[in-house]
């Protein structure tokens, strides 16, 4: 990581939220450079919409504290807001208004003059594809396409820092693909927090990502990182034929293996072995198959998904008391 | 200043844009049309629109809410406060804005009014002084309606129930007038400083008096500032 002298555009310090005596997140930390893309991945009620809440302004924390571009969000609130674009999770639009009012709208409040609202609220309608649909009344779109109206508005007035609550939820796969790009295409100019529970999407957008679970952070990184740093375990898949009792403790026996697990029942049973990370068991098992006099069907190595790591990492935190 | 103005203008073209609107009016210009041709077919007619002004504020006690329920209940129930709430605009920006698109709102049904009137001057000659003062007394009755119907909608997101408990207060606050006689004493007085309507009449009378003047303003401000309070509080749940 190199120093820069440009201070964080969002920096977040010991985030605390309890709603009544639940704490929904607790002692959040991170920050965001410009021009960043960063992915906030986690399970549904991990407590990314919280988060996202306290960075817009939109409630207070309990305790710690949260900065837009050098401003704090409680302190300086409205200054912080005027950095903000902010698509919420259920996408909330006036349905009674036509897509260009409504943007007209959205930059008035944003202090935009009307001038700048003329010439900007054509480009994001061209920006998000919504040319045809202009002089339409947003109740009468549907959903991907209010979609876009809300990344509209979360662009209009070309805000320093994005933040998006599940930008790609609910929309049909086209849809989400093309979102995708148009997020991708933010990054640079915008500094861009999206959340998300799906995880490939936060392989494909984000230069970073931070895996929150039950209020807490568990990782924060580069998602190529991520997969490395838990290359310390490897998997291997097999199907064997012969006596599984015997079959589950041999393997349990070999050098180097953390755990076994197996699947299905009969006359083949499918294994999965994890192995520490460098020990490459695949001919010791075969040898061991062949010398106990039992079948090898299958043996196959298996590559960890940001998936994998997902479930790895928030479940290791659950473990804890 | 500016937020404020663009909420009241957005508020104000939907509320035109609605079908709503023109029947607030219709059915308010039909009513207070026949309370005038009745107050004035009496054996010794008076130059006056007081025929229709006492029975506007029981009228506008049943519209105001009917105009004010959607202006942030609906906000609440579709998640828009959230980007309201969210952009630079300060929360008494948001209710102030409101508050004014409301009273024009409420205010424009007054307009078609002025044909009657125009009838008044064409077949008699009717002292402009207590026509002029009838109306601001009704405009400051809107204002004090108005600011009941927004803490009600602020409250929750169901519009039904804004304007259910809307209307249930300002009917109250028109009949509790009524109590005075029985009470007397100290609270007789109470009751009696409490009425929206005691002090609707004077106006309608002909006479400003300050001490209306200031029940309906300090009436309004009070409720516009809780209903502020009450946007407030939705950000510590
Ligand atoms: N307004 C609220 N009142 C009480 N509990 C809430 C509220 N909002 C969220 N929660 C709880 O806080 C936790 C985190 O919620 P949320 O931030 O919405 O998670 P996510 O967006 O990751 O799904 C959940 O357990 C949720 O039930
Ligand atoms: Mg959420």
């Amino acid at each position: 990581m190199q120093e820069t002298a440009a201070p964080p555009m969002i920096e977040v310090r010991d985030l605390t939220k309890y709603y009544g005596d639940f704490p929904a997140i607790e002692g959040i930390s991170f920050t965001v450079n410009k021009g960043e893309v960063l992915g906030f991945l986690g399970p549904n009620a991990a407590g990314k919409t919280t988060t996202m809440r306290i960075l817009t302004g939109f409630m207070p924390p309990t305790s710690g504290s949260a900065s837009i571009a050098g401003y704090d969000v409680v302190d300086d609130s409205l200054d912080a807001r005027r950095h903000i674009g902010y698509l919420p999770e259920t996408v909330p639009l006036y349905t009674e208004m036509t897509v260009e009012d409504y943007l007209d709208f959205m930059g008035a409040i944003r202090g935009m003059s009307r001038r700048q609202r003329r010439l900007r609220v054509s480009e994001v309608i061209g920006i998000c594809h919504l040319e045809e649909y202009q002089s339409s009344l947003i109740g009468k779109l549907s959903k991907g396409f209010r979609q876009r109206v809300g990344i509209a508005q979360a662009i209009l007035h070309e805000p320093d820092v994005l933040i998006l609550d599940e930008p790609t939820i609910g929309i049909d796969p086209i849809q989400v693909v093309e979102t995708r790009n148009l997020i991708k295409s933010f990054g640079g100019e915008h500094t861009v927090i999206l959340s998300t529970h799906i995880l490939p999407e936060v392989s494909m957008v984000c230069e970073r990502v931070i895996i929150i679970h039950e209020g807490r952070v568990v990782a924060i990184d580069r998602p190529g990182n991520l997969s490395e740093r838990l290359r310390g375990t490897e998997r291997i898949e097999m199907d064997i034929r012969g006596p599984v009792a015997q079959v589950m403790t041999a393997l349990r026996n070999i050098r180097g293996v953390r755990e076994v697990t197996r699947t299905g029942s009969g006359d083949v049973v499918s294994y999965n072995v994890e192995s520490v990370h460098g020990a490459d068991l695949r001919e010791q098992i075969a040898t061991l198959v062949a010398q106990k006099g039992w079948g090898l069907l299958r043996l196959q190595p298996v590559y960890m998904s940001l998936e994998d790591i997902f479930l790895r990492l928030t479940a290791k935190e659950a473990d804890q008391p | 200043m500016k937020n404020t103005l663009t909420i009241a203008w957005k508020e104000t073209k939907t509320y035109f844009a609605s079908p709503m609107a023109y029947i607030i009016i219709a059915v308010y210009t039909a009513l207070a049309s026949y309370n005038f041709v009745s107050s004035i077919s009496g054996v010794l007619p008076e130059a006056t629109i007081r025929g229709f002004l006492l029975p506007s504020t029981l009228i506008f006690a049943l519209l105001a809410p009917v105009i004010t329920m959607r202006l942030l209940a609906e906000e609440q129930k579709l998640g828009t406060l959230e980007l309201l709430m969210t952009a630079p605009v300060r929360d008494y920006e948001i209710v102030l804005g409101k508050f004014l698109a409301a009273l024009a709102s409420l205010v424009s049904t007054l307009v078609p009014t002025l044909y009657l009137v125009l009838l008044l001057t064409w077949f008699g000659s009717p002292d402009m002084g207590p026509i002029l003062s009838g109306y601001l007394g009704l405009i400051l009755f809107s204002m004090a309606a108005i600011s009941v119907g927004l803490l009600a909608s602020s409250l929750t997101g169901n519009q039904i129930v804004a304007a259910v408990v809307s209307i249930g207060i300002l009917i109250l606050l028109l009949i509790i007038g009524e109590a005075e006689s029985y009470l007397g004493g100290v609270f007789g007085e109470i009751v009696r400083q409490l009425s929206i309507t005691n002090h609707f009449e004077d106006f309608a009378r002909g006479v400003i008096d300050t001490h209306d003047l200031v029940y309906y303003l300090t009436f309004t401000l009070f409720l516009l500032f809780l209903t502020v309070r009450s946007l407030e509080s939705r950000r510590w749940r």
